[in-house]
Formats: C-alpha cells, structure tokens, sequence
C-alpha cells in the first residue's frame, strides 16, 4: 500500500490525476504526519481546519473536470508570507496578533492553482538568521541527527520550518523566501532541493520585507522536478510589485530530464574558505565529475570578488532592514508598549518587540546610513556589488552555469554558534554572491559528510534562465542519487 | 573602530529602539566587530565604479496616478492596537 506522505509532490499530482487518491485522503496523511512532527517545532500557525475544507474544494473541482497545477495538493508556507485571515508572525514578537487583511501574491497563486495550505512555518526573526534560533517561537531543530549522538541540529535557516516539514516526510512541498541563502542553506542542511528564483520571478507583495533589493521567494522540495512544479505556480508578473519581471512563465518541467551534454559548466577557483572541512571540496569535486559524467563541458573559471560579497552584504542588507522595519512602530499593527510619550512608545515598543539578532542588524544598517558614514559604508557596498555582478557577466560569457558548493559545512548543532554572529554570517559565504546579482540558484542534495548528514551542492544560473539550472539539476540528482533519510520521518 | 556607548546610544535613538544601559557596552562590542569586519571593503578601488541601482535589468513601470484602491477603513484599522473611532490612536502629542 502506498504511503501518501512519501510520495514526491508530482507522484502525489499524478495520484490524483489518476483518481487513486483523493485530496482529502492525500491531507490528511499531511496533517497526521505534521501532528507527529510537533516536536520539531516546525510550525508556528497549523491550518488543518482550513486545509481540510480546501481539500475538499479541491476534490469537487477535481470532480468537475476543472483545477489547477496544484490541484488539490498540501504545501507549508513560511511564516513571513501574509495570508489572509491568519495569523502573520514574521516569527517576532512585536507583530505579535497581526492578522493581514489581504494575500501575498506568491501564496494567492498557489491557492488559484488548487493548493492546500498546511500551516505557517517557523523561521529566524523577520528570516535573520542561519539557524532558525532567532525565532521568537523558539527554535526548530531538524529531523537530522549525528549518528551516535542525540544533541538537537539546527535545520539551517531562515526558511527552516518549511526544510525541517519536507525532510521529515510532514509536507511534500513548502515554500520559502531567500535573502542570502535563506531557501538553499536550509535546503542543503535538510537534504532536500531549495530554489531561489531570479530576482523579479516571484512577486514580493505581501512578503513582510527584509532586505528588499535581495528578497525573492522560492519552493523548498524533495525533488527538482517537485521544485518546477512548484516554481511554475508561485512565478509571474504582478503589477503590485514594482520589481516583478513582465516575463512570461515556461512550464519548467519542459526539458528537465534533456540532460547537459554539451552545457558548459563554470567552476568558480575563488569558492573555497580557509577552514572549511575537507569533504566540501571533496563532494564539489565529485559534482563536477558528475557532470562531466553526464556530457557537460566544466571550466574553471574566476569571480575573484567572491570574499567581498559576504562584508558587502552585510551592510545592504542591515541597512535595507532599517528602513524596512521602521514600520513597526506600535501604531498600526503588532505589539505596542505602552508609555505617555510617543517618541517613548516607539523606543520601548520595537526595544522590547525585537529580538537581539533584529536589533543588531537594524542598529548596523542604521548606522552604516547615517549622516557621515553613508558613502562610506552603503555607497561603498553598492560598487562592490557592481563589481560582484561584472565577474559574473564575465563569467555567464563563457558557461551556461555554475557549480559550487552550497555552505561551507554540513547542520551544526544548536547553541553551538549563537554567541559568534560572523561565524553563524559566514553560512551564507557560498549563497550570497547570487543573491547580491540577483542570479537564480539552487541547492541539490548530493552527499553526506563525515558525520552523516546531508550536503548540498549548488547551480547558479543566468538571469531568468531557471529551465537550464533545474535541467542540470536534474542531471546532478541523477548522478548522486541521494536516498538517505533522516532519524525522524514522520509516520501519518 | 569601536563604537562607545554614547555612539551606541545615539544609534539606539536614531533607530528608535530602547537599549538598557547594561547592554550598552556588550552591544557596542557586537557592532565594533561587524563594522570591522566590513572594514575590508577598503582594500578595493572603487573610484568611477556606478554604485548599483538595480539587481536586474528591468525598466520601472509607470502607471497612470489613480485612486485604485481603498474604501475599507475598517480592515485598514484591524490591527491598531489603539484603534479609536476610525483612526490611528497614539499618545498625546499636543498640549
């Protein structure tokens, strides 16, 4: 007998195409296998009542002949995305009760292609954060374990509630959002696939906003194929968002399985870091004779501004978040502390509303565009950005793609980088430099490392060229094969 | 560079949030050693590079300036958490 959470997102469609499943079976093993995985902490809203009701929606318009592309099947949506009528935390305690009164985008898309929403997944503060410790809602810790030892890993982050809910078999998709690595850390920390579109592919309207230059949604998945599923839903053009490309959407599961040969592939010499555990390089060598395996041409190429993408960063994104959570303030929605002074108000309120990652960052941006520093720090980062996007021109002249690894080390335990803010930053030394270029990325589970935990290996393609990353992709999970399975997966 | 505490303080002030004074020494600490961090931006030349306006290479669109939206005052003030009589409700400001 068939066991509806182990099936990938397209086994489940087709089941359901078939008729030998009905969505309401199919959620309800979602929802039994979400209620297993409690202990994860993996969500901070669950929707089971109104995915219940939405699956039966789904098998009346299934029955009508008529639905979508995701007819009918259950997704996770980070908690950052505004739903309507559900509670929106951001996973901050100063949006504390904060019901949206309208939709995002990304997450209106996949309920008018028959989605069911599972619940609102758990992430780092406003998605600050590698680890998903920053949470107000207290950690998640992932379905993974070191062999032999029982000490809780972190899922990666932010988007860690949604990898944390795929990995243990407790939804067969979710969705993220990808500042600097925030959908491919967590992805390669939680053996699963996470793709961050181009910037521009998916709407950021109703995203509460971090770092607005940077932010794009993508899908957390157990499969590429899953992830062209799902990207296919979540893009297109939108008029709300000033950023949204007007370009159309390929079905992107056209051509997946047409293979590389003959792609050329770039591998960057400047993506390694003093420290980092041997068998990364090990595994990014095994992709590239994969792939060569495969027919694809590799070539050693230079984006020698790599070591100053992280440092650039870290001062766009802080200071975008500045002026982004200005808005919480305690007048319009969220916490309010009280006091007979406003200009008080507003200090206690976001003092007491933040947590200490958000502070920090919000401090760093504040300063880094305040009167005196502004050229110095922000505009100095906006020309290494510049700069950063010149290597990559160069280099997209000559490859079609390029392979790197995802994060410098396999999950870490939690608690064990809480205290050491530029180590827990250095997570995101392989992820950032796509998003500084708004470059479309994506993480494969390829490997395990020493330790027996999951390793990912990442595509970074040209703007707007998704089809031929997850066609690599596809290769690339062919080749590696990557079967294991973590310590929890749960029982529906 | 090391940021003091009247540095932070003015930080805090500027971004409005309310540090305690025992946390303004550790913090100061925390964001001396990011800002030295990024510090190692200098070691580029950077003379008569554009600094970058936009992450891909799309036009803004311009639209006609209409009213296309509005009308629900109701669901604008559902999460006030002082919401009074159809408007925004803060503490005095005016004598």
């Amino acid at each position: 007998m068939t066991v509806l959470n182990e099936l990938t997102l397209v086994e489940a469609r087709d089941a359901l195409d078939r008729g030998e499943v009905s969505s309401a079976e199919l959620t309800e093993a979602y929802i039994s296998a979400g209620e297993a995985s409690r202990p994860l902490n993996a969500y901070i809203t669950e929707t089971f009542e109104r995915a219940r009701e939405m699956a039966a929606a789904a098998d009346a318009r299934r029955a009508r002949g008529e639905g979508g592309i995701l007819e009918g099947l259950p997704v996770a949506i980070k908690d950052l995305f505004c739903t309507e009528g559900v509670l929106t935390t951001a996973a901050s305690h100063i949006l504390d009760g904060f019901v949206p009164p309208y939709e995002s985008t990304v997450t209106a898309n996949l309920w008018r292609e028959g989605a069911v929403m599972l619940g609102k997944t758990n992430l780092d503060e406003f998605a600050m954060g590698s680890s998903n410790e920053t949470s107000y809602y207290g950690p998640v810790e992932s379905p993974w374990q070191r062999p032999g030892d029982n000490r809780p890993l972190v899922p990666g982050g932010s988007s860690g509630g949604s990898a944390a809910l795929v990995a243990a078999r407790a939804a067969p998709a979710a969705i993220g959002t990808d500042t600097g690595g925030s959908i491919r850390q967590p992805a390669a920390f939680s053996g699963i696939v996470g793709l961050k579109p181009t910037y521009g592919r998916c709407s950021r309207w109703g995203v509460v906003a971090f770092a607005s230059s940077l932010d794009q949604p993508g899908p957390l998945t157990r499969d590429v194929r899953d992830a062209a599923l799902m990207l296919r839903a979540m893009a297109g053009h939108d008029e709300k968002d000033s950023t949204s490309a007007p370009v159309p959407v390929p079905n992107f599961e056209d051509n997946i399985e047409a293979g590389v040969k003959g792609l050329k592939v770039g591998i960057p010499r400047e993506y390694v870091l003093d420290g980092m555990p041997p068998e990364i390089d090990t595994l990014w060598r095994q992709g590239i004779a994969w792939l060569e395996a495969a027919g694809a041409e590799t070539r050693e190429i230079s984006l020698k501004h790599t070591k100053y993408a992280l440092p650039t960063y870290y001062i766009v994104a802080p200071a975008e978040a500045s002026s982004n959570l200005a808005r919480y303030d305690g007048v319009r929605f969220g916490l309010r502390a009280e006091s007979g002074d406003l200009g008080e108000m507003y200090e206690r309120t976001r003092g007491q509303g933040f947590g200490a990652e958000v502070r920090r960052r919000v401090l760093i941006g504040t300063y880094v565009l305040s009167a005196g520093y502004y050229d110095a720090y922000y505009i100095k980062a906006q020309k290494l950005r510049t700069l950063i996007a010149g290597d990559f021109k160069s280099a997209f002249a000559e490859v079609d793609v390029i392979l790197t690894p995802t994060a410098p080390s396999a999950a870490f335990a939690a608690g064990e980088k809480s205290d050491d803010p530029i180590g827990m930053y250095l997570n995101d030394v392989f992820t950032v430099p796509s998003s500084l270029t708004g470059l479309p990325a994506m993480s494969v589970p390829a490997g395990l490392s020493a330790e027996g935990l999951p390793l990912g290996l990442q595509l970074i393609a040209k703007p707007f060229d998704e089809i031929t990353m997850l066609r690599a992709a596809f290769a690339l999970e062919a080749a590696a094969g990557f079967d294991v399975r973590p310590g929890f997966v749960a029982a529906a | 560079m090391a940021l003091d505490e009247a540095t932070v303080r003015r930080i805090a002030h500027l971004a409005r949030i309310e540090v305690p004074d025992g946390e303004l020494e550790a913090l100061g600490g925390e964001l001396s050693n990011i800002l030295d961090w990024v510090e190692q931006l200098a070691e580029i030349d950077t003379d008569g590079i554009a600094p970058m306006a936009s992450v891909v290479e799309i036009v803004l669109p311009q639209r006609a300036d209409e009213i296309t939206d509005g009308g629900y005052p109701e669901k604008v003030l559902q999460n006030a958490p002082g919401g009074a009589k159809g408007f925004f409700a803060v503490p005095k400001v005016v004598e």
